[in-house]
Parts: structure tokens; sequence; C-alpha cells
């Protein structure tokens, strides 16, 4: 069993160095879950690993049960795929399997990826690797479980609201919201289909650029996808930031509770000791923006789970959950006749207006950063009994989202010995700028290698 | 003394294109007598995750029959998802067109005069239901079949006009290789919209029966005069004529009540977010006239009398543009020397000496040129 983490940059340099073996990565991760999983229970389905083709330059990879996976159970978290084996892979899948990643297993997630915390899942609950009685985050919450807690370099994750975001930022670990229609999105379990945006954890920036260096890209299945031409995320990454101005949406800073504030003050002063110019921005339609969100997303959900009628695959419809049911019925409402023009098309109108506002802060800045979420990781059972108070854990989160923009969400520090996190959002198509910003800021502030207690058993 | 009636008929018509692959999918649209469930993969089944990308030639066999049909091709176009729930619908929506056909406002001369057409827009079929005494069977293999579906005015006087104009647009569908036109193979379906109204009346009757299930041309005019003897019986009696969804039944040789339709099912229409919006320029829409003339003109005697209004018109306006740009220079460098004084007052700033220049162009071209390509040519050149 190997004792250093294992970031997809160390595995690949120690095979090229020929310091240990695929097969050798493969049972330190393997031994790691079996050992820790029980209690984290980030993964639903762990693939046997004699199953697999180990060898050459392969790497381990988990998918959130959103991604089809051919001949593997895909659940999407709920009970009417409980038994649901899907006959194609996702094109993001196909793309990794190419590369040498291969796929281990399925991570736990909200049934449909509907929920912040993970707590709609009608599996398991996920605990968070720094504290076992709080949330990882939703809706990706096995994704950054998993990671965080060193038992996969990698995991696919998607962000509709902050669903990477979030999570990344409760779990010390690096999440990509690339710009909406950057990767493809066939294959992955639809949410909001004018939103769902396909990313990924991992511990490092520099992992983090490699993987979208492998999934971005146009694809002829998704009449979504971008054409434009993908970058080389890596090259250039070590440029710093030196000059670049990057604006701080003041409507976002009102919300965070005072240490949070502090932690946001502290990391801004780092970006300025990089030599980034920090300029105070405003977008001021930013408090329409989670309204808006929860009328078009439950609109495009009820329409996008119409078509589980339990008739050619899955259960009947009295297995879904309750966050499902609550969506399906908010969303059918708002299409109604009657109601469609007060409600979904007025929705669409202000989104042109949070669009807007980037479009017009961009014109002044190259970048923006801002805090992910208002205070520390909640415990666990604080916000189930609530759903409008979930839903307004969204509220930094979705105007990114509303607008297509790509976003990176990085460790921030540390609250009260809990994960905090910090994200950087760019133009249409700018990861490449974000994962720079990103890069120079973990290089100097190393928060990702603060890793959870229980590693240290692993000797890592 | 009884009251005249007259009838208010309104047609829609479906046909299934003769495309290679399906409308949103790239299985073979060749599913005639093909094993059930053969012909499907994740999108046409609707399976988790799946995606629809559109057939770009389903859209121009549309478009085509639409300028056929004198309509007007919509610059902008784009889905929309119709939803609600049935067996043979595996996604619980059918992706169609709503607020933005593919084209709108044509017409059709019959010899019982012209028959306005409201719109031809694209969508998909549904799945086929056979229903047994052991329950109902389901095939997929229709399923994303490419649909344009084309609905008339309420401009229909009589069966024998529904049966003509019928006839004649399945012969342009024909003549036209955008379907086989078939009806016993299901190529082409009819459904009708029938009332009546007092004869002379401007007004619109305040109802309306739909009529489904209607194989053949046959069919069409049996159900269409039974029908109107059977709403003048019930106005004669002094009652009202319930509005309903109404089948043929050959065997009887009735139509039978199947649905009331005392208020229209909501269907949530929404823009389909998995399909950006369409958008076709001039030169795309110039072209498609150049292929129907092209088209057409091979098969003069084949076309219905009436079908195009004015064959010679449709041939002007697709020689309308001339874009070569070879040829377009030099006409363009001749008005530039015959008029170097206009030359003078645009470099100088006077920005609508443009519009006079490219009209010097037009007047040498009799109107052929096409405006735009000589505006690029004249900002390069001056």
């Amino acid at each position: 069993m190997l004792n250093n983490f294992l970031t997809i940059q160390q595995i690949l340099e120690g095979y090229k160095s020929k310091l240990f073996s695929p097969k050798e990565v493969f049972d330190t991760f393997y031994d790691r879950i079996k050992k820790s999983d029980p209690l984290i229970k980030s993964f639903i389905t762990l693939c046997p690993k004699d199953s697999l083709k180990i060898g050459g330059n392969s790497v381990p990879v988990a998918h959130k049960d959103i991604f089809t996976t051919k001949d593997i159970k895909t659940t999407a978290g709920s009970n009417i795929l409980k038994n649901y084996i899907p006959p194609y892979n996702a094109v993001v899948v196909e793309r990794l399997n190419k590369e040498g990643f291969l796929s281990i297993g399925k991570l736990n997630c909200d049934a449909f990826a509907h929920g912040t915390t993970g707590e709609n899942s009608d599996f398991q609950i996920t605990k968070n690797p720094y504290a076992q009685d709080r949330t990882p985050g939703g809706s990706s919450s096995g994704s950054a479980a998993a990671v965080s807690a060193g038992f996969i370099p990698v995991a696919t994750a998607t962000d509709t609201g902050g669903s990477i975001r979030l999570p990344a930022s409760f779990t010390n670990t690096v999440g990509i919201k690339p710009t909406y229609g950057r990767v493809s999105r066939y294959g992955i379990i639809a949410m909001t289909s004018s939103m769902d945006s396909i990313g990924h954890i991992t511990k490092t920036i520099w992992d983090n650029a490699f993987v979208l260096g492998i999934t971005a890209g146009f694809d002829e299945k998704d009449a979504t996808s971008s054409r434009n031409e993908k970058d080389n995320y890596l090259s250039g990454i070590e440029k710093g930031i030196s000059k670049l101005k990057i604006g701080v949406p003041k409507e976002y800073i009102t919300s965070l509770g005072a240490e949070l504030k502090a932690r946001f003050v502290q990391n801004i002063k780092t970006l300025e000791s990089l030599g980034a110019e920090i300029v105070e921005v405003s977008l001021p339609h930013t408090e329409y923006a989670i309204t808006a969100y929860y009328i078009i997303t439950p609109s495009e959900i009820s329409s996008n789970l119409a078509r589980f009628d339990g008739i050619r695959f899955g259960k009947t419809r009295d297995y879904f959950g309750e966050e499902a049911k609550r969506r399906i019925m908010m969303g059918t409402y708002s299409l109604s006749a009657g109601y469609y023009e007060d409600y979904y098309l007025k929705a669409q109108k202000v989104r042109t207006l949070v669009i807007n506002d980037f479009k017009n802060v961009f014109e002044k800045v190259d970048a923006l950063v801002a805090p992910v979420f208002p205070s520390i990781p909640p415990k666990l059972g604080e916000s189930i009994t609530d759903p409008v108070k979930m839903y307004m854990m969204d509220v930094l989160t979705v105007p990114v989202n509303l607008a297509g923009l790509p976003a990176l969400s990085v460790p921030g520090g540390f609250v009260d010995n809990l994960p905090t996190g910090i994200q950087f959002i760019g133009k249409h198509f700018n990861e490449k700028l974000l994962y720079r910003v990103g890069r120079a800021f973990e290089q100097k502030t190393r928060y990702w290698e603060v890793f959870p207690s229980h590693l240290d058993s692993f000797g890592v | 003394m009884d009251i005249m009636y007259e009838p208010v008929i309104g047609l829609e018509i479906h046909i299934q294109l003769n495309t290679k692959s399906k409308m949103f999918c790239s299985c073979s649209n060749d599913i005639w007598k093909k094993s059930p469930n053969s012909v499907t993969c994740p999108t046409c089944l609707g399976l988790p995750g799946a995606l629809p990308v559109p057939n770009e030639s389903a859209i121009r066999k549309t478009q085509l029959l639409g300028l056929s049909l004198n309509c007007k091709l919509n610059k902008t176009s784009s889905f929309a998802r119709k939803n609600y729930f049935y067996p043979d619908l595996p996604k619980g929506y059918q992706i169609t067109q709503f607020s933005q056909p593919l084209c709108v406002n044509g017409f059709l001369n019959t010899s019982f005069g012209k028959v306005d057409i409201r719109r031809i827009h694209l969508e998909e079929d549904t799945g086929k239901s056979m229903h047994t005494k052991e329950g109902t069977l389901l095939d997929f293999n229709k399923s994303g079949v490419p649909l344009a579906e084309l609905v008339t005015e309420p401009d229909i006087k009589s069966a024998e006009q529904a049966v003509e104009l019928g006839r004649k647009i399945r012969e342009l569908a024909r003549s036209l290789g955008v379907s086989n036109a078939d009806m016993e193979k299901g190529n082409m379906r009819l459904e009708l919209n029938i009332s009546l109204r007092e004869t002379g009346s401007q007004e619109l009757p305040k109802y309306r029966v739909e009529i489904k299930n209607i194989n053949s041309f046959r069919f069409l005019r049996n159900a269409i005069v039974y029908e109107i003897a059977r709403q003048e019986k019930i106005l004669n009696a002094g009652k009202v004529v319930e509005q309903e969804t109404r089948g043929w039944n050959e065997k009887s040789k009735k139509t039978v009540s199947q649905r009331k339709k005392e208020e229209e099912y909501d269907y949530r229409y929404f823009p389909e977010p998995d399909i950006p919006q369409m958008e076709f320029s001039d030169s795309y829409i110039a072209n498609l006239k150049k292929d129907l003339s092209k088209t057409m003109s091979g098969k003069a005697e084949n076309v219905p009398e009436g079908f195009l209004s004015e064959p010679k018109e449709l041939k002007e306006k697709v020689e309308y543009f001339i874009t070569d740009e070879k040829e377009l220079s030099k006409i363009i460098n001749k008005i530039i020397a015959e008029n170097p004084n206009p030359v003078l007052d645009y470099k100088a700033g006077k920005q609508g000496v443009l519009q006079f220049l490219i009209g010097c162009v037009m007047k040498e071209t009799q109107g052929k040129a096409d405006p735009k390509v000589c505006s690029a040519i004249f900002l390069n050149l001056l």
C-alpha cells in the first residue's frame, strides 16, 4: 500500500519514474475505500477490482451516479432507478476511459441531483470527511467526499445551481463548473437542461485542468455543446496573476457571517499579494437570481422526469422521493396555462437581466472572486426539514448557472477546523484563466495539504 | 322549414418524411415491416441521459414543402416540448414546434377555390400501441420518425374539396421527393375539424368536432358526408352539437364518439432547451428556392393544376439573386468608373451614396443582383 496522497499528477509521475505500478495504485485506493467508506458512505456501487483492465497508465475515476455507465448500475440516487443498468456510456465516461481513466464505481448524490446537502439521496447519507456529523455538500455529495477522503483522485460531478462548487468548498477540494456547453451532456441524467454543467472534483488545480482537457470539446450527440475549440488548460498555468483585474461583487458579501467574511478578506489580501488588482463591482440583480432559478429549474425538471413512467425501465412513479415530487408539482404549476407568463416567462426575463449584469462587469475586470457559501458546512439534519431554507443555500452559486459562465471553487482555508471555499468566475469559455488564478492562489496558500484526520491511519 | 347549413372544414395532415434517419437520432428511418423494437436507440427510446439532435434533411424537406405551397419561411424557428402522458410517448413529451414553426401563411388552389394554409411544422412521431386481450404491446420503431404537420385554415367547404386538397398535397409530397405519402403505410395521416354554420354566415361556428382515424380518401369523403348529416340533424332539432373527438368506423360507416373536448388539454408548451434556436440566412432560403425550381421543372406535367398558381413567378423569384462575386465585381467596377462624383462623395463620408450605387447595379442587372453581396463588394473596393 502506498502512503502518499496520490494526485493524478503524482500517479502519472510515479508510473513514469517506475516508483510504483498501476496495480499498486488501485490496491491502495481500494484498501482505503474498504476501510473508511463504511463510515463516509460515498459509494453507491463499487466495481470488483478484478473486473478492471488495469495496466499502462490507468488512473481510477468514479462517477456521480447520474452519469450513465454501460453495464454498471446507475441509480441517480433514486429508488426509481434502484436496479437500472444502462445500455450505453455517457460521452464523458467514454472520453475518460479512452485516456486510461477506469471507472471503479458510482458515487452517491441527492436523488436526481435535487439538493444541497446530499440528504435527499434515497439510499444513504454521505458524511463530510473533515467532520462526520456535517454535510459534505450536495448534490455531488459522494463525489466531493470520495476525493476529499483520498478514495479516488478524481470524481465526475455536475453543477446546475452550485452542486460542484458547494461540496468542493465544504470538503477542501477543487471543483470546476465549466461553461455551459463546454462539456457534453449526452448520457448525463438531465435535471435543468438549460443549465446542467458537466464537471469534476480533484484535490489540486493541476489535476483539475488536466481532466478538463479530456472531457471538454464539441460532441455531435449534444446539440447544445459548443463548437468553440477547447483550450490547453495546463499551458501557462504557472503564469501568475500579476496585473490581473479581479472584481469582488459587493452583493455577494452582505450575507456572510463574521468568520466567513474575515476568511474571505484574508483570501483577497492573498490575491493582492500575488499582484492582482482587486476592484469592487456590482451585480445589481443578484437578489432576484435565486427566485428565477427556482422557477426555471422545477419547470424543466417536471418535463425531464416525465420519462420515468416505469414502462420501459425503472420503477413506477410512486417511488419518487419527496423533493422530486415537490419540484415536479412546482414545475408543472409554473408551466400551466394561465401561469406560464407570470412565472416561467418572467423568470427567463430576469435571467436575461442577470446575464447582462455579468456582461457589464466583465467589460471592467478579467475575472470575479466570491465566496461560495455564507457559513461553515451545516450539520446533518439541520436543513432537511425546511425545503425553502435549503433552496436559499444556493444564493451565491446560482447566478453563474443562469448566465452559463464557468466558475472554479478552490480551497479557501479553515474556520473552526472546517473547510471553506472561494470561487473564481470567468467569462464564457475562459476556464484557462480561472485555472491560472486558482493555481497561483493554491500554491501560495497550500490549504489542500490539510488532509482529513483518518488519512493518518494510512500513513499519508 | 329547415335552415340551410354549410360545412366549415379544416384539415390537419401529418406527412412522414422520407429522410435516411429519424428526426432526432441516427436510427434508420426505414422501419416498414421491421421486427418490433429493433430500430431504436437511447434517444428515440427516451432513456435517461439521451439527447435530441435535429435532422437537417427533415428541416429542408419541410421547408421545400412549405415553399411549394406558397408559405413564408420563418428566418428564426425553434422546437418546443408538448407535455402529456401516453405509454407510446417515451419521454412524456413530444418535441414539436409551437410559436415559431418553419413555414406559415401559404395557400393551395383547388377547383372549388383557394384554401389557406396556416402553418407547416416539424415534429417527431410516437411509438405504436397495439391493444390485445393480454394487454397493450408497445413498439418504439416509429418513435422519432420525422413528421411534417400541415394545418389548413377552415376554408374547406365540401367533402369533394377536402379530397381534392388531400390528393394534391399527396402528389406534391411525392413530386418533391419528401415523402412516399402512402396512406396504407401510414406515411400520410389525415384528421379533420368540421362544424356547420348557417349558409352565408361569415362567422366561425362556436364549436368544432375533430374526426380521427381516417386512413384513406374514401374514408375522408364518407366521414365528412356522414358528419354533415349528423350535425345537421342535431341543429335542426334545435340542439347544440357537442364539442368532441370522434373516430371514423369503417365497419358501421359512422363516426363514433371517442373523447369529449369541452376544454383544451393543457400541454404546457415551452421552448425545447436541448435544441438551440434555428436561424436561416437569406442565401440558405435562396438556395432552397433554386432547388425547388430544379425539382419541379423536370416534373411540370406531374404538377397538379393550380398547385403552383404562377410557376413563372416562382422561376423569376429564384433567378432574382445573382450572388456570384466575380460577376458582380465586374459590374460594380463598371459602375464605379461611370460614377466618379458619387464615389468621391461616399469616400468623403456621405454613407447614403452607397444605396445610390447599389441602385445603379440593380438597374444594370434588371433587379437580379443580390443587394447584400453588392454592398459587401462596394465596401471592400471603396
